[in-house]
């Protein structure tokens, strides 16, 4: 497991874990699993498990936070100790803390900010077990929390990373190739209004080679939306046939 | 000028609904003369105007709702009172006793202590400003007995039906009262306990399958199967 495998991709072209390099990572999402918050989901994406959950609006404390014209989006990434191979401590990291702000940013052209002036919108994110790629999961999560605790919103909000692994352009980076590759891109889009709200790279990457990684990504993301979608659904759909049996 | 769901057709936020001269109803919004649902729901298309029922979401005070609340916290000149909202609301002694309020004679804790129930109305509330209650209404005030229930606030025009339909059904096969808080708390009161249960599992069983069809018709013969049941209870 921790050996350094030589080569990302193989010579039929394939990745560590036989994915094509436009293929995603199996994805199942959940929707209203936490039944304390107003709103919760749950993603697995390959070996990702992040849980997302959503209070508010509700009152702001410490008042003196609360903002006159519009709501407050606060958002805890938090990566739990057991969910990398040596234990991470609890304390929130630079990383988490950075990654907070990002997502939070990324959501919140998504939300209807001036609706519910002198609240607050608390996301909390938990990461439960990591394999590269997080902050795109804990978006697709956060972002169905948010629908499900009933806050209005302008669109979904789905992410997917692309970057260059060995010298191929791929989709959906997991842990290896997130340390060992080249470059990555995460991008997050609200697919309806065609509207990126995060774009991120490390790396480095030519031009060319940084459009073909944003093209993919959207692509990708383009891919994960409808399942966003099916999940949203899904919670109300059982129940409908149940009834109507 | 399009449409693009079929009516009671769920929806997510996101989803392109109309397309030219349409309303953007209730949880709608326009961009580019696209009409874009805002929250999970139904879709509803009332003649040029665009609406979504949604299938959750929490309440947001109106002046003249009627609402039940919890006083959680007593202060000098008030009480302030959780109504399910995002804002907390307020309760002025002038609206309470029927005379003028004296900070020196008057305990507030005396007339409603922390966790106490009331029915109320919202006299006032705007974006900023958190809600006044009232209690100077006949059929307001202090709760004494009976049971509560929350649910989602949007579904209680379901919980009452076409022209109340499903309410008057539920009071009359349980000979309950219900005074349903349009904050999504009901107060159910009725002569025995069971009585209540039954009301009580109607009511959820209409959080539960609100977006279905055929729902006023199931609940009422769940009422109807329950009740000779107890009777024979009853009777044992």
């Amino acid at each position: 497991m921790n050996e350094k495998p030589e080569k990302l991709i193989d010579k039929k072209g394939l990745r560590l874990d036989g994915r094509k390099p436009d293929e995603l990572r199996p994805i199942k999402l959940e929707v209203g699993v936490i039944p304390n918050a107003d709103g919760s989901a749950y993603i697995e994406q390959g070996k990702n498990r992040i849980l997302a959950g959503v209070y508010g609006p509700r009152e702001v404390h410490p008042k003196h936070l609360a903002l006159q014209d519009r709501t407050v989006l606060k958002c805890r990434y938090h990566m739990a100790p057991f969910s990398v191979q040596e234990r991470k401590s609890p304390a929130p990291s630079r990383r988490e803390i950075e990654l907070s702000k990002v997502i939070r940013e990324c959501l919140e052209p998504s939300v209807f900010m001036e609706y519910y002036p002198r609240t607050m919108i608390d996301v909390f994110i938990e990461v439960l077990q990591a394999d590269g790629g997080t902050r795109c999961a804990s978006i697709i999560a956060a972002s169905l929390a948010l629908a499900d605790a009933g806050i209005p919103l302008k669109d979904l909000v789905v992410a997917c990373a692309a970057g260059k692994a060995d010298d191929t352009i791929v989709l959906d980076l997991m842990d290896e190739e997130d340390k060992l590759g080249k470059a990555d891109v995460p991008v997050a889009l609200m697919p309806s209004l065609n509207g990126i709200t995060l774009l991120q790279m490390d790396g480095k990457l030519t031009h060319e080679e940084f459009e073909t990684a944003v093209n993919m990504a959207i692509e990708g993301c383009k891919k994960i939306y409808p399942m966003q979608k099916e999940a949203l659904k899904a919670k109300y759909m059982g129940i409908k046939e149940e009834a109507e049996e | 000028m399009p449409t693009f769901y079929e009516p009671k057709q769920i929806v997510t936020p996101g989803d392109l609904l109309a397309e030219g001269e349409y309303l953007a109803g209730e949880n709608t919004y326009i961009e580019n003369k696209k009409i874009y649902s805002s929250r999970l729901g139904l879709v509803e298309y009332d003649n040029k105007k665009v609406n979504v029922v949604a299938l959750k979401a929490f309440y947001i005070p109106r002046i003249g709702d009627l609402v039940i609340g919890t006083v959680t916290e007593v202060g000098f000149n008030g009480w302030t009172i959780d109504i399910n909202a995002p804002y907390m609301a307020f309760l002025r002694p002038s609206d309470v006793l029927s005379r003028p309020f004296k900070p020196q004679k008057d305990e507030l804790s005396q007339v409603l202590n922390i966790g106490d129930l009331v029915v109320a109305k919202i006299i006032s509330y705007d974006r900023s400003h958190d809600p006044q209650l009232t209690v100077a209404e006949p059929g307001l005030g202090k709760i004494t007995r009976g049971q509560i229930l929350k649910i989602t606030p949007t579904k209680i025009p379901r919980v009452i039906g076409k022209k109340g339909s499903m309410i008057s059904m539920i009071k009359e096969e349980t000979g309950c009262q219900i005074i349903l808080g349009l904050n999504g708390v009901v107060l159910i009161t009725g002569k025995t306990l069971e009585d209540e249960q039954a009301a009580l599992v109607a009511l959820r069983k209409i959080e539960d399958e609100s977006h279905t069809s055929g729902l006023t018709d199931r609940i009422t013969q769940m009422l109807k199967k329950n009740k000779p049941k107890e009777e024979e209870n009853k009777n044992e």
